[in-house]
C-alpha cells in the first residue's frame, strides 16, 4: 500500500522549480514559473542544474521526471535575460553549457511535455532520455523569428533525433509541430490523451526505477556514446560494459530471481 | 438578394438553454453566407461554448430559411480581383471552425433547417449529427465554379456518402435532398419544417444530460478514423481509463444498482 502522501514535496531553497520525491524511488522536478510560461531564466537553470545534481547523487532516487503544467512545458529562454546582454556577458553566464550539464546526469531523465515546448524548451526536453507528449502538445525551434538560432544544443541534438531535411525545415522556419508529427518523426517517445501525459511519463519512470539502476545507468551511457563514436568504437564500448555488468550483483539476482520465477529485487551493487 | 449584409444584428447569436448552446447563422438575407468577420465570431461562440462547464450540447443552426451557403460570395469576388489566398482563408475562416467542432467534447448536432451549400455543407458535416428538414438541402457546387469542396467536405463527404456517390456529388455539383441523405446515412433524422427545432431541442437537451464519457467517446470515435487497429484499440483502452475515472461512471453504476434513472453531472 502507498502511503498517505505518496508524493512528498520538498518546501525548499528553489524558486522558480518545485522538487518532488515519489515513493517509487523517481525523483520529481516542476518547472514553475506559470506567469512567464515557465521561460527557463537563468535563475531557473542554475536551480534545475542543482536539483538534478543532488538526484543524480541521491541513492533513494533511480529515476527523473521534468514536467512542466498542462498549458506550457516551457515556451523557452527567457528573453529579458537576453535582450540587453552582450555576447561577453552571456558567455561568461555560461547558461547554454547548463544545458550540457543536464546530459551529465547519470540517471534517466523522462520529459513530461504537454502545452508548448518551444526553443530552450525543446532543447530542455531533448536533454532527456524519454519525451512524453500530451497529444495537444507543440514542439518548435522559433529562434529565426527573433533573429537568432537554437544554442542549447538544438541544432545538433533536433538533427541528430529527426535527420538533416525535417531539422532544416524545422529551425528554418521556425514552424511548430504537433505531437502526432514529432512522434512519426522520432523526436518524441509516446504521445497519450491531455490528461494521460504526467501519469504516463511518471509510469515509465516507475518502471525504470524498478530496473537495476547499473544497468540503467550503463545502458543510458552506452546510448548517448552512439551520437559520439563510430559504430566499431560504440561497440566495443557497449561490450566491455556488458561484461562489466556481469560482475554485479543485481546481474545475479536478476538472473536468479528469472530462473526462480520471481520478481527480482535490485540494490544499485 | 441583398447585396448589404445586415450590419444591424449580429451575425452570430449564442443562445444557451437548459445545457443546451444554441449557435445561430444569422444573415438570412444572403442565406447566412458567412465572411471573415462572422467566421471570427463563430469561432468565438464555440471557444465560449468549450469553455463553459453548464453547456454540455451544442446545436448550431441557421436563422431565416438556409442552413448556411457558405462563404460570402462578395467576399469571394473581391478575393478573386486581389488575388488573395482562398488556403489562407479557409485557414484563418471556415477550418479552425471545423476543428473546433471536432474537438470539442460536447455532442455538437446541426440542424439544417435548409440548403447547406459548399463551406456550409462543410460545416452541417463536420458536426456530429444531422437532424434535417424535409426541404433541407445539401450541394457542393464548387466544380461549376472551378474549385474543390473545401471545409472538410473532403474528409467527411467520403465517410458519409461513401466514395463514388461523394465523386459524383463532386464532379456534377448536384445537391442530396433531405430524404436522400437521410437514406445515405449522412443525416440522422428528417423532420418537417416546422417539427424541427422541437424535435432537436428535445434531443439536445436529452444530450446535455448525457455523462462525461460521451465526450471521450467521441474523442475515441474521431480519433479512430486516423488510426490502425492497434492503436486505436489502445486510444479506446486510454479513454475507457479517463471514463471510469469520472464522477458521472459512479453515479451510473450507482443508479444502475439502485435500479433508478442516473443523474450525470457532465463531470
Amino acid at each position: 500500500m502507498p502511503p498517505e502522501n505518496p508524493i512528498q514535496q520538498e518546501q525548499t531553497r528553489f524558486q522558480n522549480i518545485l522538487v518532488e520525491k515519489d515513493y517509487q524511488n523517481v525523483g520529481i522536478i516542476r518547472l514553475n514559473r506559470p506567469g512567464a510560461l515557465n521561460a527557463l531564466s537563468y535563475a531557473l537553470m542554475k536551480e534545475l542544474v542543482q536539483a538534478l545534481e543532488e538526484f543524480d547523487s541521491d541513492e533513494a532516487i533511480r529515476s527523473i521526471v521534468i514536467t512542466g503544467n498542462d498549458r506550457v512545458f516551457s515556451a523557452g529562454a527567457d528573453i529579458k535575460d537576453m535582450s540587453n546582454q552582450t555576447s561577453v556577458q552571456a558567455l561568461r553566464e555560461g547558461n547554454l553549457e547548463r544545458f550540457d550539464e543536464i546530459q551529465k546526469v547519470t540517471k534517466p531523465l523522462i520529459a513530461a511535455v504537454s502545452g508548448y515546448a518551444l526553443g530552450g524548451g525543446l532543447e530542455l526536453a531533448m536533454t532527456c532520455d524519454i519525451i512524453v507528449a500530451a497529444e495537444g502538445a507543440k514542439l518548435g525551434q522559433p529562434e529565426i523569428n527573433i533573429g537568432v538560432m537554437p544554442g542549447a544544443g538544438g541544432t545538433q541534438r533536433l538533427t541528430r533525433a529527426l535527420g538533416k531535411y525535417k531539422a532544416m525545415d524545422m529551425i528554418l522556419t521556425g514552424q511548430q509541430i504537433s505531437a502526432s508529427d514529432a512522434l512519426a518523426h522520432g523526436l518524441v517517445s509516446r504521445v497519450v490523451p491531455n490528461e494521460q501525459y504526467f501519469t504516463e511519463a511518471l509510469k515509465i519512470a516507475r518502471e525504470i526505477a524498478e530496473k537495476a539502476p547499473l544497468a540503467t545507468r550503463i545502458a543510458k551511457e552506452c546510448i548517448l556514446k552512439s551520437d559520439e563514436a563510430t559504430l566499431s568504437e560504440g561497440l566495443e564500448f557497449e561490450h566491455r560494459n556488458f561484461y562489466l555488468l556481469m560482475s554485479s550483483e543485481d546481474k545475479s539476482e536478476g538472473m536468479k530471481a528469472f530462473i526462480e520465477k520471481r520478481k527480482p529485487l535490485f540494490k544499485g551493487r | 438578394m441583398s447585396e448589404t449584409s445586415q450590419e444591424a444584428g449580429d451575425s452570430i447569436l449564442l443562445r444557451k438553454e437548459n445545457g443546451v448552446a444554441w449557435i445561430t447563422l444569422n444573415r438570412p438575407n444572403v442565406l447566412n453566407a458567412c465572411d471573415l468577420p462572422m467566421l471570427k465570431k463563430f469561432q468565438g461562440a464555440l471557444r465560449e461554448c468549450d469553455s463553459d462547464s453548464n453547456v454540455r450540447c451544442i446545436v448550431i443552426t441557421g436563422a431565416g430559411r438556409a442552413f448556411c451557403a457558405g462563404v460570402d460570395l462578395q467576399s469571394l469576388k473581391s478575393r478573386c480581383d486581389d488575388q488573395g489566398s482562398l488556403g489562407d482563408d479557409l485557414r484563418e475562416g471556415f477550418n479552425p471552425i471545423v476543428q473546433r467542432i471536432r474537438n470539442s467534447e460536447r455532442p455538437v448536432i446541426g440542424m439544417v433547417n435548409g440548403v447547406a451549400a459548399g463551406a456550409g455543407m462543410g460545416i452541417a458535416l463536420a458536426c456530429d449529427l444531422r437532424f434535417a428538414s424535409e426541404n433541407a438541402k445539401f450541394v457542393e457546387a464548387f466544380a461549376k465554379i472551378g474549385l474543390v469542396p473545401d471545409s472538410g467536405a473532403t474528409f467527411f463527404m467520403p465517410r458519409l456518402f461513401g466514395l463514388s456517390k461523394t465523386l459524383e456529388l463532386v464532379f456534377t455539383g448536384d445537391g442530396v435532398d433531405a430524404q436522400e441523405a437521410l437514406r445515405l446515412g449522412a443525416v440522422n433524422r428528417v423532420f418537417p419544417l416546422e417539427k424541427l427545432e422541437a424535435e432537436t431541442k428535445v434531443f439536445a437537451e436529452a444530450l446535455a444530460r448525457g455523462p462525461r464519457g460521451l465526450g471521450l467517446a467521441k474523442r475515441a470515435v474521431n480519433r479512430a478514423l486516423a488510426m490502425d487497429l492497434e492503436s486505436a484499440l489502445e486510444y479506446e483502452a486510454r479513454m475507457q481509463q479517463l471514463a471510469g475515472e469520472t464522477e458521472d461512471y459512479k453515479e451510473g453504476v450507482r443508479a444502475f444498482t439502485e435500479k433508478r434513472p442516473p443523474r450525470f453531472r457532465g463531470k
